[in-house]
Formats: C-alpha cells, sequence, structure tokens
C-alpha cells in the first residue's frame, strides 16, 4: 500500500468516523434522552480529529524514515498509518457518552495543531541551517578553509583545480552595498524628515505610497532596469568618456539600482522611527527658539539615532542578501578594484552561478555555494540580530 | 540701523538660509526618489509595450499532395513524419509566388526572401495541416508571424542603417516587407499569442510567450494560497492568544523576526538541499517552488497577521468567554472573522511579494527551457510535479539571450508581472478601505 493511498484511506476513515459519531450522539439523544456534556458536532470532530492527526504523523514519520534508512518502500509505514488511524476513531467513537467532555478533547487536538503551525518557523530556520552546514562541511573536506576564507582568487573550474577565494565576491558585495547605501540613506533619511516634519497632510497622503511602490516592485525589475538603462546610460555618459571603462555592468549600475530600491526601505523605518520621538522635545527646542531645522538636526535626530542606525543596518543586510540586481546589474567578473565603473561580483551572483545549470554535489566547484551561502547568511543573521537588538532597546526609551 | 525685530540680522539670516537648505533637501529626496520610480516605469513601458504588438504577414499557401502527403491517403501518422523542414519549402515556394503575382521584385535571393518569415511560420501550417488534414491540396489563406528582425522595424528597433549593418537581414528585405505592406499583406496586430503562448528558442525571439510561464505562477500561488494562509493563521493564533510567555516562545518570535530578514537566495538553497537532494521532488515543478515561496512568505503572513488579531479589542474575547464560549471559541468564532480582512490584506500582500520573487526559483531549476503547458496533476510526477518555469524567471530567461528581440520580451513580461501584482495590491487595498474597522 502506498503512502498516497494511506492518505486516501484515513480520510475516508475520518469521514466514516464523523458519521458514526454523529449517529451515536443522536442514538444517546433518543435512547437515554441524556443531556450531553458537549454538543453533538464536537464529538464529531474529535471523532475525525483522533484518527486523522496521529495518522497522517505517522505518514510523515515514516516517509522521513524510508528517506533515512534508503530501504525500499513497503508499505509497512502505510498500513500502521491506517492502523493507527482506525484506533484512534474507534477509540474516540467508544468514548462517547454523556459525560464525555468532548469540547475539551478537540480543543486539545486543535491546539497541538497550532502549535505544529508555529513551530514550522523554527523547522525553517534548522532547515536552512541544516542544508547549508552539511553541504559547507562537505566542501571543507575537499577544499581547505584557509583557501576558501582568505585567497584572494576565484576561478572556479570544473576539471578541477579551482581557486575559490571568497575574497574578490566579499569585495564586490561589501562594494556594492556601500554604494547602494551611499545613495539609498542620504536620500531616504531626507525624504522621511521631510515627509514627518515638513511635509503638508496632502503631500504626505501621495508622497508616502508612491515612494513605498518602490519597495512593492520586485527586485527583477530593478534587474532588468539596470541591464537596460541605467548601465548603457552609465557607460555612456560616465563610465566611457572618463575613460573608466566600457562595461555596462559596473558596481556603480548594481550599487546605484540598489540604492532606488532601498530607498522606501530606509524611508519608511526612519519615518516611524521620527515620529516616535515626542513632540515634548521638539516643542522645548522651539521654546528655547530654535529653527525647525536645527530642532531636528540637533534633538530629533540624535534621539533618533539609535533606531536610524538600525534602519541602515538592515538596509545593509538587505543590500548584501540581494540577488537579482546584482546578477543583471554587476557583471560576472571577481576582481578586487577600486574602479566603480569596473565589472565585479558578489557572493550571491556566484551562488546563482554555481547551483544552476549542470550541477555535481560531489565537486567543490559546486558544494562552493553552499559555504557562500552561509557565509551569506551568518552576515545577515549578524546584522539583523544587532539591528532589531538596537531598534527595540531604542523603542523601550521613549515609549 | 537699530536693532529690532523687524530688521533682519546677519545671523538670523544664515539660519534663515540654513532652515530654507534643509527643507530643500527633504524636497530633492522626494523629488530623487519619485524621479527614480517615474524613470524606472518609463523605462520598463518604452521598452515592453511594444511586445503586445506583433507583426503578422498573410500568405496564400498552396499545400501540395506530393510534397506533404505522398501516400495520398491522408494517414496522420505519415503525415506527423513530415518535418517542418518541407513545410518551409512549401512556405519559401508559396510566398515567392505571392512576391511575383503582386508583381513585386526583389534583388535578394530567394533563401533571403523566405527570411522575413518567422522560422515558428512553418510549425504554425504544419500543425494547422496536422488538425485538418483536409486542407491538402487546397490553398489556404493564413497568418504567419513575421521575423523578429521585420517586427522590430514596424516597432522601430531596427532601421534600414542598423539592418546593413545586421547579418539576419538586409535594408532589401525591409523593402520587400514595405511593398508588401502596402498591398495589405502585412499587418501589426495586438499579440494575444504573448499571453498564451510557450516560450520559444532564441531563434525566434518573435514567437516567445509567457503561457508556460503564467501557469506556472499561477500554480506556486495556488500552492502557497494553500499552504501559507492556514499554517500562517494557525501560527499567528498560537502566539497571539495562546502561547505562554516561556523561553520556547520567545525562541519562536524571534525566529520569525529574522526570518522575515533572511535573504530570499538562502531560501533557495533550502528548497534546492531539503526539497530537491532530500525529499527527491522534481526540479522546476511548481510544487518545489510553491514549498520554497511558501517559506518565504510565512513570516510575513505571521507578522501581519498578528497585527490584525491584536487590534481585535479584548472586549469581544472577554463577551465570549463571559457568556460561556471556551478560548477556542472565542477565538475562532469571534476574533479570527473580525480579523480576517486585515489577515487578507495581509495574505494578498505576501502573495504579490512571492510572485515576483526571483532568486530562489533560480535554484530550484526553474530557469529550465519548458514549451511543454505544465498539468496540475499528472500520475507519474504528482500534484503539480511538472516542469514549469514561472514569470520572474521567464524574464530572466530572456535577459540571458542575445538577440535585442528578447529584452522587448522580457520587458513586456515585466509590464504583465506589474499588471497583476497592480491588480493584486488593488484588491488588498480596496479590502483594508471596505472592512477596516477602528474600534
Amino acid at each position: 500500500m502506498s503512502l498516497t493511498l494511506a492518505i486516501f484511506v484515513i480520510c475516508t476513515i475520518a469521514i466514516t468516523g464523523w458519521v458514526s459519531a454523529l449517529i451515536r450522539v443522536r442514538k444517546l439523544q433518543h435512547l437515554q434522552a441524556a443531556r450531553l456534556a458537549a454538543l453533538p458536532k464536537q464529538y464529531a470532530v474529535n471523532a475525525v480529529l483522533s484518527g486523522f492527526i496521529p495518522g497522517i504523523s505517522v505518514i510523515l514519520g515514516s516517509a522521513l524514515a524510508l528517506r533515512f534508512s534508503g530501504a525500499a518502500p513497503s508499505g509497512f509505514g502505510a498500513f500502521c498509518a491506517v492502523a493507527v488511524a482506525a484506533l484512534g476513531t474507534v477509540v474516540a467513537l467508544a468514548r462517547i457518552t454523556p459525560d464525555f467532555r468532548a469540547r475539551v478533547h478537540v480543543e486539545s487536538w486543535i491546539k497541538t495543531l497550532l502549535i505544529i503551525a508555529s513551530s514550522i518557523a523554527i523547522l525553517t530556520t534548522v532547515g536552512i541551517v541544516l542544508s547549508m552546514v552539511f553541504e559547507s562541511v562537505n566542501f571543507f573536506q575537499q577544499y581547505g578553509w584557509t583557501g576558501f576564507f582568505f585567497s584572494a582568487e576565484w576561478s572556479p573550474n570544473f576539471r578541477g583545480n579551482s581557486a575559490l577565494g571568497i575574497l574578490p565576491l566579499l569585495w564586490g558585495t561589501l562594494y556594492i552595498s556601500f554604494i547602494a547605501l551611499l545613495f539609498a540613506v542620504p536620500v531616504g533619511l531626507f525624504a522621511a524628515i521631510y515627509l514627518s516634519e515638513y511635509a503638508s497632510h496632502r503631500m504626505r497622503a501621495w508622497a508616502k505610497p508612491v515612494i513605498e511602490i518602490l519597495a512593492g516592485v520586485p527586485t527583477i525589475v530593478y534587474g532588468l532596469f539596470a541591464l537596460i538603462t541605467v548601465g548603457p546610460l552609465l557607460r555612456d555618459y560616465f563610465a566611457a568618456p572618463m575613460g573608466l571603462g566600457q562595461s555596462a555592468s559596473s558596481v556603480m549600475t548594481a550599487g546605484l539600482v540598489m540604492g532606488i530600491m532601498l530607498i522606501p526601505f530606509v524611508s519608511s523605518l526612519s519615518d516611524d522611527i521620527i515620529n516616535a520621538v515626542p513632540q515634548a522635545m521638539r516643542d522645548g527646542s522651539y521654546g528655547l527658539g530654535a529653527t525647525q531645522s536645527e530642532t531636528i538636526r540637533q534633538v530629533v535626530l540624535p534621539a533618533a539615532l539609535p533606531g536610524i542606525v538600525g534602519a541602515i543596518l538592515l538596509a545593509a543586510s538587505r543590500a548584501i542578501g540581494e540577488t537579482m540586481i546584482v546578477v543583471l546589474g554587476a557583471g560576472a567578473a571577481a576582481r578586487l578594484s577600486l574602479n566603480p565603473f569596473e565589472a565585479m561580483t558578489t557572493v550571491t551572483v556566484k551562488i546563482v552561478s554555481q547551483l544552476t545549470g549542470d550541477t555535481d554535489f560531489a565537486a567543490p566547484e559546486t558544494l562552493v555555494a553552499f559555504a557562500l551561502g552561509l557565509t551569506l547568511f551568518v552576515i545577515t543573521l549578524g546584522l539583523n540580530v544587532f539591528a532589531l537588538y538596537i531598534v527595540r532597546k531604542y523603542r523601550e526609551q521613549y515609549e | 540701523m537699530t536693532r529690532s525685530l523687524l530688521n533682519v540680522d546677519a545671523r538670523t539670516a544664515k539660519r534663515n538660509a540654513s532652515e530654507k537648505r534643509f527643507r530643500g533637501y527633504g524636497l530633492a529626496a522626494i523629488f530623487v526618489a519619485v524621479l527614480a520610480l517615474i524613470m524606472l516605469m518609463t523605462s520598463i513601458l518604452t521598452a515592453g509595450l511594444s511586445a503586445f504588438q506583433q507583426t503578422y504577414i498573410t500568405i496564400d499557401v498552396a499545400l501540395p499532395e506530393d510534397q506533404l502527403d505522398k501516400s495520398g491517403v491522408r494517414d496522420p501518422a505519415a503525415m506527423a513524419k513530415v518535418t517542418t523542414i518541407r513545410y518551409a519549402k512549401v512556405l519559401k515556394q508559396a510566398l515567392l509566388a505571392q512576391l511575383e503575382a503582386e508583381g513585386i521584385t526583389t534583388t535578394l535571393s530567394d533563401k533571403d526572401v523566405a527570411k522575413i518569415l518567422s522560422k515558428e511560420a512553418a510549425a504554425t501550417v504544419r500543425s494547422r495541416v496536422l488538425a485538418n488534414p483536409d486542407l491538402i491540396g487546397t490553398t489556404i489563406r493564413i497568418e504567419l508571424l513575421a521575423s523578429g528582425r521585420i517586427d522590430g522595424f514596424y516597432k522601430g528597433r531596427v532601421t534600414m542603417a542598423s539592418a546593413a549593418l545586421d547579418g539576419n537581414t538586409s535594408p532589401e528585405a525591409l523593402q520587400l516587407v514595405e511593398q508588401l505592406a502596402e498591398r495589405g499583406w502585412v499587418e501589426t496586430k495586438f499579440n494575444w499569442a504573448f499571453l498564451t503562448a510557450p516560450d520559444a528558442s532564441d531563434q525566434r525571439p518573435e514567437a516567445a510567450g509567457l503561457g508556460v510561464a503564467i501557469l506556472g505562477s499561477l500554480y506556486m500561488m495556488f500552492v502557497v494560497l494553500f499552504l501559507a494562509l492556514p499554517i500562517g493563521v494557525a501560527a499567528s493564533v498560537y502566539l497571539e492568544e495562546f502561547a505562554p510567555k516561556n523561553r520556547w516562545t520567545d525562541i519562536i518570535e524571534v525566529n520569525i523576526a529574522n526570518l522575515a530578514a533572511v535573504p530570499s537566495i538562502v531560501y533557495g538553497i533550502l528548497g534546492l538541499a531539503i526539497f530537491i537532494n532530500f525529499a527527491q521532488l522534481n526540479q522546476s515543478s511548481p510544487l518545489v517552488g510553491g514549498l520554497v515561496l511558501t517559506l518565504m512568505t510565512l513570516p510575513t503572513i505571521i507578522i501581519s497577521t498578528r497585527a490584525a488579531l491584536k487590534s481585535v479589542p479584548p472586549s469581544i474575547r472577554d463577551a465570549a468567554l463571559g457568556v460561556g464560549a471556551s478560548k477556542m471559541q472565542s477565538v475562532f468564532h469571534h476574533v479570527l472573522p473580525l480579523a480576517a480582512p486585515g489577515i487578507l490584506t495581509g495574505t494578498i500582500i505576501g502573495l504579490a511579494q512571492a510572485l515576483g520573487e526571483t532568486a530562489p526559483l533560480l535554484l530550484i531549476g526553474m530557469v529550465a527551457f519548458v514549451r511543454e503547458y505544465p498539468a496540475a496533476y499528472t500520475s507519474d510526477a504528482g500534484l503539480f510535479g511538472e516542469a514549469s518555469t514561472a514569470l520572474p524567471v521567464q524574464v530572466f530567461n530572456w535577459t540571458q539571450r542575445a538577440d535585442p528581440a528578447f529584452v522587448e520580451r522580457a520587458s513586456g513580461a515585466i509590464i504583465t508581472l506589474l499588471v497583476f501584482l497592480l491588480f493584486m495590491n488593488a484588491i488588498a487595498i480596496y479590502l483594508r478601505r471596505r472592512f477596516e474597522r477602528r474600534w
């Protein structure tokens, strides 16, 4: 019996359980004219869940066991699942008496489901970490970690003898993120300041949603924008005349477009933080004769600084993990250079290029992608945790 | 000059100027942001709108029996053996005959004349004939795709000057088409095939369409909706209404906040390692894509659902408890229905985010070239298990191709994607406006 078939059988058992529970309850009501401790529906739901949940768990468990043991599917697991489901339903049906508090039992089943659902968040994290750690360990068994972390050369070669140093990739990632932040932070911050301190109600009502449209645009759109518009524009009007390069895909292209993507991110976070600064502080400053801009610069911004730093860190983590813009805008050449009009590449680009197309999960050239992913995950996680910590700590001060 | 409030002294003037400057920076910042949005949209629209138009050439094609069905018995199996190469020859003859009938002369070789038609044209005629074998021996009037360069000429992408430098077309070919157009044989019209046809090889951008990608995205949205919504709501209900304040729930909370900020490509690695390598689900299937996107959107949905639950006042819960409902009943009968508009809004926004996501899908093999419409269920591949592609991935795919006509296609695909997103967000805004309740 296959597992799929078992699922169908279990569903049938559940439906049978529902119907027979209702019939039994009806009988109880007629024969004994007894007052039941719960609504008939609760008895029926209890019968369904008592069979269904254990049955499905056994199916999942046996599927996992099969996968780990590598044994051929024997039908034993499916049989067990059906047996467990049938047993659970029968027991639930047998327990239908006027005194049985079905609602309590139903609710404990439902609560179990709720707890399982909320544990999926944990499972996801565990899955992320495990999936990358296992393959990274494989990678580091074939390729020394010093060579990975401290080598400045990246030239993968599927015939072997690859140089897989992360430094040029990290450099490209950080350089592009730096340019992106250089553009996004002033624009986003000033936009937030203007919107929260100066703008009239009407202007705020249209400008804020318009800026937030930028946040809803998928990154592939920004990628295409970099590829067909910004790249050629920068090359023809800046890079080529200044003799800095002939490539449309460059650090500058990717950085600028990523900066545009980050504007709404910086501005809406900063907006919240600036709005959280108590009005009394502004009033105090006005009372001393400060102008509005002096108040903002010397009172509001210092008070909001930790939050703004947190917002910038979150934006930085977003920039470091961004993929499509750099895939389409930054180029594929691993290079350690200061020239922003040269094509460079990033960690995310290389994860994509090493894991798409023909992949061989025994070769270090493929496995390196998992090590890159793990590095990326650790860096962004560190930034996020630090940023969330700062933002939270700051919020407690004024609320 | 006397000191007076009416006379602005140098320092006040300086302070006022700096005030003005500061304001100016703010306005400039907003201007830059809005300008960036406008540039983004115009660039995509100008590059992509033409993808919704397509140039067709109408030809009277004689379908000679001796070439297309030698046996003469109209046996479908035998007719299916006749390849597009044979049909291409038939088309070439038909085109030449048409030129002669119209009295159009050209210096081009016959082979180059045939190039004004798309390579897809032969396949179009062939499938038409195979669908209706009785056509053989007759002459049919059929609308066929013009080749990518000819199409580009009518959209302004190809000019006489650029054609002179182009190996795939020539000014003579363009003049030839213009003469055909003067006689009414060439038409540019709305391109339904772009929305329904599958992808085409990189030799024939004019035939490439989004059908498979749209279908694949749709399947994935089904998977995401049917997994992320129940799981997300269940998780939020537990965390918001039932969870005791202990270390375990703290860990879950921190986890969800962090998961929301994990780079999307990391979810792709997760999908590759867990769903494909470990669970051995099919590569590039909408099922795997949907599972990955589900995990990715869960934090978004949980965060917005919790906010919606939080905004339902405690008095509702207290009233339910007061008339004898259990905690569970108070939540499922009263709190959840009241929070539903907020939950739906959050879900739609999460779905919109998932629809536009590209990076994780690249890693689970969705970049594959797929020409077959994936079935929702087959006994081999299971539910949503057939290879497919997705809208944003199709865009990426097209940007990687050499022919410039694919840039137009990619931009057109993005417009389609943005229309979907706009539609979804409009629904979300409508729901919020219509059902939002202030307590």
